[in-house]
């Protein structure tokens, strides 16, 4: 359920890394918004999610990762988009999202 | 694949899918927050929010944002030059910094400057102001373009619907309420008139007093223990409350007669149950029946009854009900001539006379929601306040319910007229 689910995260040295899936396209994605922020707020300098298990990224998933990348900058923090497809990458192009992040 | 193309399959994607939202959606807050990402993802944009406009307040408050922070102002005042202007520009993105003139602008001119905020977009429904969008900068830091401000335009005034919709359902629900309200009050005003009714009538006649209200309660009683719902249960009440409502006609000095009265005088007393028909037909009544109940509650089953001698089938249910109320009030109360019976006693009548006088099940009704009160089945103190925790409580009473209701039970009237 989603309301149960706990968002994966990965920590190491100043990095954070949280894994995306595809609960991005949802409201309930705002999950993985939150968990980020919460490790920004944890002090985690690097904060790198992971789209390994995202097929496509739609508008919600846009507008939450735009969430991420504006929560990082506020704090300083650099923020790494890892495992993209070249679709997603193209997209993120295009709307301007590969301006604030390094893409792995 | 070309850029274009990919774009437009974006922001197509967003814009029916922000659609289905709105047409699909019943939580409105979550129909907002998720317009406002499909909307800001859809184009790439950092920061932003959806506000609701309220006419009675001449405010705009937020219902969501995205990247505002918490000093954002939640709720924003217009006045009516920006209204108008408003209007004016229907669902055209406004440019920010180029509307400064307007004293919206000028007054959250520090708040929109600090968020980068570029675009406000009024949501105008049907020449009305349902809200405001209001659009950060670009992620890719281009100025929007009039592609960008085409699908700003079709995505708000989707959002624009979704409030819309929401306002006219709070206000359906609103006025919904004061209907309500109002059926409620009228009903209120209804049964205080009843009640006010069944004074009167008993006013009259100094040896009964309070004999109609009695008469209510007890109908009330045998309704409730049928099953039947509030409102009939209700109208059961008011039937008996009224039944009476004829005797108002009938000269005092008959009704207040400290001795059996004669021929001509039961003859004019008997014409009770039809003229109180006459008065209470013309009135509209929320309860069928009422003026039945009044006519035909001194019918019997047996055919012995006036003023139509109608057999068991053929009097109406309610008037059977306000029948059993009316003559185990007459039993149960002192009269000018008579002093009230003993429970024993009118516990027998009853069961003499179900399906005689009275309909069977209405018996068993009755016995039962009284052995119900005095073996404590239930928390009611009905009976208790209408005869007084003495007569509930005579000797063998428990057992004569008991027996009553093994007598008779499951028979029905119509059973026993059919074998006679």
């Amino acid at each position: 359920m989603d309301t149960e689910y706990k968002i994966p995260v990965q920590t190491s040295g100043e990095t954070a890394t949280v894994y995306a899936s595809d609960y991005l396209n949802k409201l309930s994605g705002e999950k993985i918004e939150r968990e980020c922020r919460r490790q920004i707020d944890a002090g985690y300098k690097t904060i790198v999610v992971n789209f390994g298990e995202t097929e496509i990224v739609n508008s919600i998933g846009v507008s939450i990762l735009l969430g991420v990348i504006d929560a990082a900058s506020g704090a300083g923090a650099k923020v790494v988009f890892s495992d993209v497809n070249e679709d997603t990458i193209e997209l993120f192009e295009m709307l301007g999202l590969t301006n604030h992040v390094r893409v792995n | 694949m070309p850029e274009n193309q990919q774009k437009l399959i974006h922001t197509f994607g967003a814009l029916a899918e922000l659609g289905h939202e709105v047409s699909q959606k019943n939580d409105f807050q979550e129909l907002i927050r998720t317009s406002l990402h499909l909307l800001l993802g859809a184009l790439g944009i950092m920061r932003g929010g959806v506000a609701r406009y309220s006419r009675f307040g001449h405010e705009l408050n937020m219902l969501a944002v995205r990247g505002l922070g918490d000093e954002f102002p939640l709720s924003l005042t217009i006045c009516s030059e920006d209204e108008r202007q408003f209007l004016t520009n229907g669902t055209v993105p406004i440019e920010i910094a180029q509307a400064k003139v307007l004293p919206f602008f000028q007054i959250y001119d520090r708040s929109f400057a600090a968020k980068k905020l570029e675009l406000l977009v009024p949501l105008v429904i049907r020449d009305e102001i349902v809200g405001v969008v209001l659009l950060g900068e670009k992620a890719n830091g281009e100025p929007y373009s009039s592609y960008d401000r085409d699908i700003i335009c079709a995505m708000t005034r989707h959002i624009g619907v979704g409030i819309a919709q929401r306002n006219l359902m709070a206000e359906l629900e609103r006025r919904a309420d004061e209907n309500r309200r109002l059926y409620d009050d009228l009903r209120m005003t209804y049964k205080d008139t009843v009640k006010a009714f069944a004074t009167a009538i008993d006013c009259k006649d100094k040896y009964t007093e309070g004999h109609s209200v009695r008469v209510g309660k007890y109908s009330e009683i045998i309704a409730a223990e049928l099953g039947w719902d509030d409102e009939q249960v209700e109208g059961a009440a008011v039937a008996g409350y009224l039944h009476d409502v004829g005797k108002l006609t009938v000269e005092s000095s008959i009704i207040n007669s400290p001795h059996r009265i004669n021929a001509k005088e039961t003859a004019a007393l008997n014409k009770h149950p039809v003229i109180g028909y006459e008065i209470l037909l013309p009135i509209h009544h929320p309860y069928a029946d009422v003026p039945l109940a009044a006519k035909y509650h001194h019918e019997r089953l047996d055919g012995r009854g006036y003023p139509d001698e109608l057999c068991d089938r053929d009097i109406p249910y309610i008037a059977k009900i306000v029948c059993l109320a009316d003559s185990f009030d007459a039993m149960t109360t002192d009269r000018p001539y008579k002093r009230r019976r003993p429970a024993h006693e009118v516990i027998e009548d009853l069961q003499y006379n179900a399906g005689r006088q009275f309909a069977p099940e209405l018996v068993t009704a009755f016995c039962r929601a009284m052995l119900k009160e005095i073996t404590q089945e239930t928390k009611e103190k009905k009976f208790r306040r209408l005869l007084g925790r003495e007569y509930l409580e005579a000797e063998g009473i428990v057992s004569l319910l008991k027996n009553a209701l093994n007598v008779m039970n499951g028979t029905s009237s119509l059973t026993l007229v059919n074998l006679d």
